[in-house]
């Protein structure tokens, strides 16, 4: 509960300065988009997140939006296939990349880092070889579907609605938190990335635990692409997601993951991909800021957060220490 | 068995009085010792007998606490390890410390690189490292990639790169302890032609047999004492041992007498990965207490962790109440009453971030679940309170991370972990390894209230008087293999000392 304070209060920080600085953020419009955006970010960075716990990464995520969001218009509209089937093509898509991944990191024993650097290559490749880099869309169709990202429930007696990728994000957050707070799974995978040697030693099948985050990371981040691609209505292979693993990992990070694995919460990672879209955003409407140095702020945001959180701990902690020893001395005698 | 030094030539090295203490254990007290040019001085003593301690103060790697080094007879003072290397002491590590990523004659002349130019002149680095290569024996090429050699030859570059710093007094840690015969027939060769060209050999083994082929004399440590010295002429086999063994050990912890029953661990043609030449029978019985003695690397850790599944064994099956494990699968061996106490507290026993009760309640999480996922926080807890107070962990709060504990507390927690499993056989290797005397008795305790009870116990031990005192059974292992068993009167220091160095039970007369 601590860790999600300090990034709330960070979300709650550039939300009220950015408010201040520009009269158009606090519209309705503005609002409705940003949480749509949060949203499926949110997504994807919960698929990140389960991957980092154990001590790994995914770089991967980005290329596999791609795929996911430029082969399912694809299929629709330049291979004729019936909605169902494309959807279960690219669920069966994803799951599959996930499990060779697990696989490759498990059995083969090859550093997550160099398995999805691949993933990122091969898959971002591959889709702009089999569309042939041309911008893959709806054609005006398909509304049904894409009411699934582009919908809301209204809210009654409010011109405001709730939008439907934030009511998935729900399922899945609260799903993804259930899942590791509540199963044997999921305390699994937190021991296992703070010591595998002794997890294993207490009799769990530890390479079945990775196999499965990184299924979990790669079936949410196939989500997010169908999802984003549901929203802007067309894909572009060359950049359409691209970056996004950055921004997924940055919000597991932000959300009080650690890289070397073991620790995070799931509405942790869920605020912090909330404080990338709002300073992304904010990017954009504060009129003294240059639009084309975003990432250099958003780097700039990151640093700093980290910096204060292991400032703080390390305050913490040696405000704890003096105590702790003359525990250990009590104990001693 | 005297005293007297002989005179023949002025020590190189000389240590006297010298005292070392680290938190409340003693490694050394009062040690002295001369070590002199064209001999072999060898030192011997069980494992914490204080070897490396003394080693690691001659290399420089560690400070006396009190005492003093002397080197040609005048005292020095060596605050690292490259001082005594400017006096000549150099030290061969066991572990070899060469960058397997750069080639033999960079490896010899790392950090001291002759240069030309302000660059590395490698035209001088391949002559002069030819010149230590052949006075090793060592024939090959200087930019050859130490990776590509065998341990033997990765040894011989690590004594050419102490020749080159020049080295008079060489201190070899166990520097056979991964080498076939052939090899060790080599290197032998080696150190007695540094001998005979004048350097003082430093040999610390607990190879009785090695002992006798090559030193001049012997210093025999106990406890971090002298035990004895002997000289050329008097070492043999018996007067070795006399000298390591020999403490009255029988007020250590006195065991009730108890009954055996029936067999519940079952091991049958078990090979490792680490010994696979090497098949390993045993058998526990009901309340059953068998001891695993041997020396460091004898295969004992392998043994159990192969035993447990949590090795995959290359051969052989283990029966627990004569139903069969599947090989490698520790989740079916913990299901059907098998639990591993293992070697390493902190790497493999424990989570250390992690609460009391999460490390408690991990082995039990799948036996517990509700609907097939769901944790059982419920069990969780109850098992973690029963075993608080039957172990009598000394902990804030269910919730305290185990790195706050004491290490006794730790080892606690590790075997409360498996208690909590209701264990048929509990395997532990090291039990008290890092735990203070009390925590010790208290295990010990438990141990044997857990026998009582009728758990099969099988341990591994490095500590001779654990294993004497605690053991219905001893079996010894020498390089993976099982040299002999002892029961009874047979047990005793010298019996198992004699088995764990590489002898049969049929030499020992027993």
């Amino acid at each position: 509960m601590k860790k999600i304070l300090g990034i709330l209060g960070l979300l709650v920080f550039v939300c009220v300065a950015t408010a201040l600085l520009s009269d158009r953020f606090l519209t309705e419009f503005n609002i409705e988009n940003l949480i749509r955006r949060s949203a499926l970010f949110g997504i994807i960075s919960i698929g990140a997140a389960f991957v980092i716990i154990t001590g790994g990464i995914d770089l991967s995520i980005g290329s596999v939006v791609c795929l996911v969001g430029c082969l399912f218009p694809w299929m629709l509209v330049e291979q004729g296939l019936s909605p169902p089937t494309a959807l279960a093509i690219v669920a069966i898509m994803s799951l599959g990349i996930g499990l060779s991944h697990g696989l490759l990191i498990t059995k083969l024993r090859l550093q997550p880092f160099v398995v999805t650097l691949c993933g990122l290559l091969i898959y971002r490749g591959l889709t702009r070889g089999i569309v042939n880099d041309q911008t893959q869309g709806f054609r005006g169709g398909y509304t049904m579907l894409r009411n699934l990202s582009q919908g809301q429930i209204p809210l009654p007696g409010t011109e405001f609605g709730i939008p439907n990728p934030c009511l998935i994000l729900a399922v899945v957050t609260v799903a993804a938190a259930f899942f590791l707070n509540y199963t044997v799974y999921g305390r699994y995978l937190l021991a296992l990335g703070r010591n595998e040697e002794a997890t294993r030693f207490s009799g769990i099948n530890t390479q079945r635990m990775v196999i499965v985050a990184y299924v979990i990371c790669a079936a949410l981040s196939g989500l997010g692409g169908l999802l984003f691609v549901l929203d802007v209505g067309s894909a572009q292979p060359v950049d359409f997601g691209s970056f996004y693993e950055l921004y997924a990992i940055a919000a597991a990070v932000l959300g009080g993951c650690s890289l070397r694995g073991g620790e995070g919460t799931v509405l942790g990672v869920v605020i912090g991909a909330a404080v990338m879209q709002v300073l992304r955003n904010s990017i954009t409407l504060i009129d003294w800021i240059p639009t084309n140095i975003e990432y250099a702020v958003i780097g700039a945001v990151i640093l700093g957060g980290t910096i204060v959180d292991e400032v703080v701990r390390r305050l913490a902690a040696a405000r704890k220490a003096p105590r702790a020893d003359a525990k250990d001395k009590r104990e001693d005698s | 068995m005297s005293d007297a030094q002989p005179t023949s030539s002025a020590p190189v090295l000389e240590v006297e009085d010298v005292t070392k203490r680290f938190g409340g254990v003693q490694a050394l007290r009062g040690v002295s010792l001369a070590i002199r040019p064209g001999r072999v001085h060898a030192v011997i003593g069980e494992n914490g007998a204080g070897k490396s301690t003394l080693m690691k103060i001659m290399a420089g790697v560690l400070a006396p606490d009190s005492g003093r080094l002397l080197v040609d007879g005048r005292p020095v003072e060596l605050r690292s390890v490259q001082a005594a290397l400017g006096h000549g002491i150099a030290l061969i590590h066991q572990e070899l410390n060469l960058c397997d990523n750069l080639d033999v004659g960079a490896n010899i002349f790392l950090g001291r690189e002759p240069r030309r130019w302000g660059t590395i002149d490698f035209a001088a680095i391949g002559q002069d490292a030819k010149k230590y290569l052949d006075a090793v024996g060592l024939n090959v090429p200087p930019d050859t990639l130490v990776g590509e050699l065998t341990i033997a030859q990765q040894q011989l570059v690590e004594i050419a790169k102490a020749l080159s710093v020049g080295g008079r007094v060489l201190i070899m840690d166990e520097p056979t302890s991964s080498l076939s015969q052939r090899e060790v027939d080599a290197l032998f060769a080696i150190i007695d032609k540094l001998r005979d060209e004048g350097a003082a050999i430093v040999y610390i083994s607990h190879r009785l047999a090695e002992v006798q082929r090559l030193a001049d004399e012997v210093t025999v440590l106990r406890d971090g004492e002298i035990a004895g010295r002997l000289q050329r002429h008097e070492i043999n086999h018996d007067s070795l041992v006399q000298l390591m063994v020999g403490r009255d050990i029988s007020q250590f912890y006195a065991r009730r007498p108890h009954e055996v029953g029936e067999p519940v661990l079952e091991v049958r043609g078990l090979r490792t990965q680490a010994w696979p030449q090497h098949a390993v029978d045993l058998t526990v019985r009901r309340g059953e207490m068998v001891g695993l003695a041997g020396l460091v690397g004898a295969g004992r850790s392998e043994l159990l962790r192969a035993i447990f599944g949590v090795d995959v064994p290359v051969a052989g099956h283990v029966r627990l109440h004569g139903k069969l494990l599947p090989t490698g699968r520790c989740r079916a061996a913990i299901e059907a009453g098998l639990a591993l106490v293992p070697e390493d507290r902190k790497q493999q026993g424990l989570i250390l971030p992690m609460a009391v009760r999460t490390n408690i309640g991990l082995p039990g999480l799948a036996r517990h679940k509700i609907a097939g996922a769901i944790l059982n926080r419920r069990r969780e807890a109850e098992d973690t309170r029963r075993m608080i107070d039957a172990m009598r962990i000394k902990t804030s709060s269910p919730r305290q991370a185990v790195q706050n504990l004491s290490g006794g507390n730790q080892q606690k927690v590790v075997i409360g972990k498996w208690l909590a499993m209701d264990p048929w056989c509990l395997l532990l290797d090291e039990p008290t390894r890092g735990v203070d005397i009390g925590a010790k008795q208290e295990i010990y305790r438990l141990m044997e209230e857990l026998a009582e009870r009728g758990v099969a116990i099988l341990f591994a031990s490095s500590e001779m008087e654990e294993v004497i005192s605690m053991s219905d059974l001893v079996v010894v292992m020498h390089e993976g293999q099982v040299m002999g068993e002892l029961v009874g009167e047979q047990i005793t220091e010298e019996a198992i000392m004699h088995l764990a160095t590489g002898n049969t039970a049929a030499t020992t007369g027993v």
